[in-house]
C-alpha cells in the first residue's frame, strides 16, 4: 500500500498543534492521491484515547510505539519500522525542532529525498511536490522526489488544522531500537526559564532582539510596552542568552502570536522568528541595518538606532495618550 | 580523543544570494567566508580541548566543497584546529542534503572521531539538518541546537531549547552535536595563528578514496530535485523611515500608529 505517514509529537497528554496541522494536511493529500493517511505516536504508556484522537484530523490508522519521547533517534527507528510494515510513500512532519531532526535522520536511513521549510504541497501526476521558499523567502522552489520515500518537513504553522470527525484504529508496533538511538537520554524536559509572562492575550507586543545589546536593554522596551498598553516579547537569541523569559519567546520553538501591533526592536527577522509573528496585523521594525530581512515584511520600517528612538518614542506615546 | 568539526564556505553575508536560472543552483560567485555558525562549533571544540575534562588530542576541521573551500579550512585552523581534511570531487557538485550528509559521513568515518561538532545552520543552505543525516549514517547519538555542553563521566550533558522549553540530555560518546550560536563567543584568531594556519597539514580526498558510491551523490543523483523557481505573491512594500532627526521620526511613528487606532 502507498500512503502518507505523519509523525505526531505530544507532550503532557496533548498533541502539538503543528502535528495536528500535519495530520490534517496528510489526510487532505492522501484523499487527493486516493490513499490513506496514517500517524505515528511514540511515548511511554500513550493511552488509547490520546492516540485515537488523531482520527478526528483524518488519520485512518495510528501506530503506537512504546519508547522514549522527546528525542529524535528512537522515532527514526519507529518510523522506519512503520514504513516497512505499511509501505508508505511519504513521511510528513509539522514544523518544529524534532520534526527536522527526525525527518533528516529518516531520509538518511531510507536514502530518501528530503525537503524542509515546506509551505505548500501539491499533487502532480499522482506524486507530491513540495514547495519551499528560499533566499529569505524571495523565491519559491518546487521539489520533486526521486526516491522510494519522500520526506516532507513543513515550516511552522504552514498547515491548517482541520477536524474531519473521522476515527482511527490504534495499532501497537513493537520496535527494536538501534543501540545508538538509546545513547542519548533525556535528563530534564521542558524546563521553563525566566518568569512566566503572558504575551498571548496582548493586543500590542513590543519585541526585542540581540540589537538591544544587553539584558538591561529590555528596560526601555518594558517602558515602551507600558506606554502602549502592551507586553514584551523576545527572540530566541536573547532568551538563550538569558536576557529575557522563555515564555515570551516568539518563533519556531516559542510562541505564535498575531497581535494588532508587533513592534520589533533590534530583531533581524530570521525565518524562525518570522513564522511566529508574521500574522500580526501591523508590523513595525526598528533596525539600524537597512538590509535587515525584517524590513521585507514590515508595514513600517525605521532604519536607525533603537537606543535613540525607543526612549523618545515612549515619551511621545505617553504625551499623545495623555492629550 | 579526536574531535572533527564540520565547516563550510558560504557567500559573505553582504553578498546578495541568488539562484542561477540556467543551472537551478545557488550562484556561488562573489566574496566568500567561513560559515559564521561554524565558528561556534570550532570554539566549542577548543573549549573542550582546553577545559581538560576530556583528553582531546586533536581537533580536525572537515569540509566538502570546491577548491576554494580550502579557505574555510585555513580559517578554521587559524581559530585553533590542528589540521584539516578537504573532501573535493567534481562528482559531489550539486549534491542535495541526503547526498551531502552521506558524503560527509563517509569522510568522517575515515577519521573515526569521538565527537563531531557542527554549526546550527549553513548561511546559504539553511537546512538545519546535516547533523541528523550524518549521525544516522555514523550510527552515533545526536542532538542539534545545543547551547551548553558539560562533560560528565566521559559523556556530554547538553542543553538546548526544543518545542516545550529547555531540555537537558545526556549524550554518550562518540556523538554528533550541532551547536547553537548562543553556546559561546568565538575568539578572534591571533596574527600568529593566521600566519601559521597555512603550514598546518591539509589533506585533500577524492570521493572514491573514502568509499563514496558515485550513484548516491551529485546533482544528477539528488533524491530531492529543486526546480521551477517562482516569485512569491508580491506583498505591498512597507513604508520606510530613515532616522535622521529622531524627534521627527518619532512624530511620524506616532502619527502612523494613531492613524491605525493603535494608541487608543
Ligand atoms: C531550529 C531553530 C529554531 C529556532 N527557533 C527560534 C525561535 O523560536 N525564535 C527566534 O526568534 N529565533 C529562533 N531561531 C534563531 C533564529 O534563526 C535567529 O538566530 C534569531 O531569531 C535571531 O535573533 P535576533 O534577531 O535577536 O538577533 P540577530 O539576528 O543577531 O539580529 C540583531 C539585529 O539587531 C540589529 N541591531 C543591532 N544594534 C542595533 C541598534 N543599536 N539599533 C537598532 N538595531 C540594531 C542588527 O542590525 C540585527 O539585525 C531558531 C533557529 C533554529 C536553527
Ligand atoms: N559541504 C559541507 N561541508 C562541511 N560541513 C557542512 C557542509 N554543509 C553543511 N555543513 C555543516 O552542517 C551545518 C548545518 O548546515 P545545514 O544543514 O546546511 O544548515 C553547517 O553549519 C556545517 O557545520
Amino acid at each position: 500500500m502507498s500512503g502518507i505517514l505523519v509523525y505526531a509529537l505530544h507532550y503532557e497528554g496533548a498533541f502539538n498543534k503543528n502535528s495536528l496541522g500535519a495530520v490534517s494536511e496528510g489526510a487532505r493529500l492522501a484523499a487527493e492521491l486516493g490513499t490513506e493517511c496514517h500517524a505515528i505516536v511514540i511515548g511511554e504508556g500513550v493511552s488509547d484515547d490520546l492516540a485515537a484522537q488523531l482520527g478526528k484530523y483524518g488519520a485512518s490508522k495510528v501506530f503506537r510505539v512504546e519508547g522514549p519521547e522527546g528525542l529524535a533517534q528512537p522515532v527514526i527507528d519507529a518510523m522506519e519500522a512503520a514504513i516497512a510494515a505499511g509501505g508508505h510513500e511519504y513521511a510528513l512532519f509539522g514544523g518544529g525542532l524534532l520534526g527536522f531532526e527526525i525527518g533528516a535522520g529518516l531520509a538518511a536511513r531510507l536514502d530518501a529525498g528530503v525537503c524542509m521549510e515546506v509551505t505548500n504541497v501539491r499533487v502532480e501526476d499522482g506524486k507530491l511536490v513540495a514547495e519551499r521558499p528560499i533566499l529569505q523567502d524571495s523565491q519559491i522552489s518546487s521539489v520533486h522526489y526521486r526516491s522510494g520515500v519522500g520526506v516532507i518537513i513543513s515550516r511552522l504553522n504552514a498547515f491548517e488544522i482541520k477536524e474531519t470527525g473521522g476515527t482511527a484504529t490504534v495499532e501497537d508496533l513493537a520496535v527494536e531500537f538501534k543501540a545508538h538511538s538509546l545513547k542519548a537520554k533525556m535528563v530534564q524536559r521542558g524546563e521553563q526559564r525566566g518568569a512566566d509572562v503572558n504575551i498571548e492575550d496582548a493586543n500590542i507586543l513590543v519585541a526585542g532582539g540581540r540589537g538591544l545589546g544587553k539584558k538591561e536593554g529590555f528596560d526601555a522596551l518594558e517602558e515602551l510596552a507600558g506606554a502602549l498598553g502592551g507586553a514584551v516579547a523576545a527572540t530566541r537569541a536573547v532568551v538563550d542568552a538569558g536576557w529575557y523569559s522563555y515564555s515570551a519567546q516568539i518563533g519556531q520553538t516559542g510562541k505564535t502570536v498575531s497581535p494588532k501591533l508587533y513592534l520589533a526592536a533590534g530583531i533581524s527577522g530570521a525565518i524562525q522568528h518570522k513564522v511566529g509573528m508574521q500574522a500580526s496585523e501591523n508590523i513595525v521594525a526598528i533596525n539600524k541595518d537597512s538590509n535587515a530581512p525584517i524590513f521585507e515584511f514590515s508595514d513600517l520600517g525605521i532604519v536607525g538606532d533603537l537606543n535613540k528612538i525607543v526612549p523618545k518614542l515612549t515619551e511621545a506615546v505617553k504625551a499623545k495618550k495623555g492629550s | 580523543m579526536k574531535i572533527c568539526v564540520l565547516v563550510k564556505e558560504v557567500p559573505d553575508a553582504a553578498v546578495e544570494k541568488r539562484i542561477n536560472p540556467s543551472t537551478g543552483r545557488l550562484d556561488r560567485g562573489g566574496e566568500k567566508n567561513l560559515n559564521p555558525f561554524d565558528t561556534h562549533a570550532i570554539e566549542a571544540a577548543m573549549q573542550l580541548k582546553e577545559g581538560g575534562a576530556l583528553s582531546v588530542d586533536e581537533v580536525v576541521a572537515v569540509t566538502m566543497g570546491p577548491e576554494s573551500a580550502k579557505r574555510a579550512l585555513t580559517k578554521a585552523v587559524s581559530l585553533g584546529a590542528d589540521r584539516s581534511v578537504h573532501l573535493s570531487d567534481e562528482a559531489l557538485a550539486g549534491s542535495d542534503v541526503n547526498g551531502t550528509g552521506y558524503a560527509l559521513a563517509q569522510v568522517l568515518a575515515s577519521e573515526s572521531p569521538d565527537l563531531v561538532l557542527l554549526g546550527q545552520q549553513s548561511d546559504d543552505g539553511e537546512c538545519y539538518t546535516i547533523g541528523a543525516v550524518v549521525a544516522d549514517h555514523l550510527a552515533m547519538p545526536s542532538l542539534t541546537q545545543v547551547i551548553k555542553i558539560d562533560v560528565e563521566d566521559g559523556a556530554l550533558r547538553c542543553e538546548r531549547q526544543a518545542e516545550y522549553g529547555y531540555d537537558t540530555v545526556l549524550v554518550e560518546l562518540p556523538a554528533v552535536i550541532s551547536v547553537g550560536d548562543a553556546i559561546n563567543e568565538p575568539r578572534y584568531p591571533s596574527l600568529k595563528a593566521i600566519m601559521g594556519a597555512k603550514k598546518k597539514p591539509l589533506e585533500t580526498k577524492a570521493a572514491g578514496e573514502v568509499g563514496i558510491e558515485a550513484d548516491r551523490v551529485g546533482y544528477d543523483n539528488a533524491r530531492a530535485h529543486c526546480s521551477d523557481f517562482a516569485a512569491p505573491p508580491a506583498k505591498a512594500a512597507g513604508q520606510i523611515i530613515e532616522d535622521e532627526d529622531t524627534n521627527e521620526t518619532v512624530e511620524k511613528i506616532v502619527a502612523w500608529l494613531d492613524e491605525r487606532k493603535l494608541l487608543a
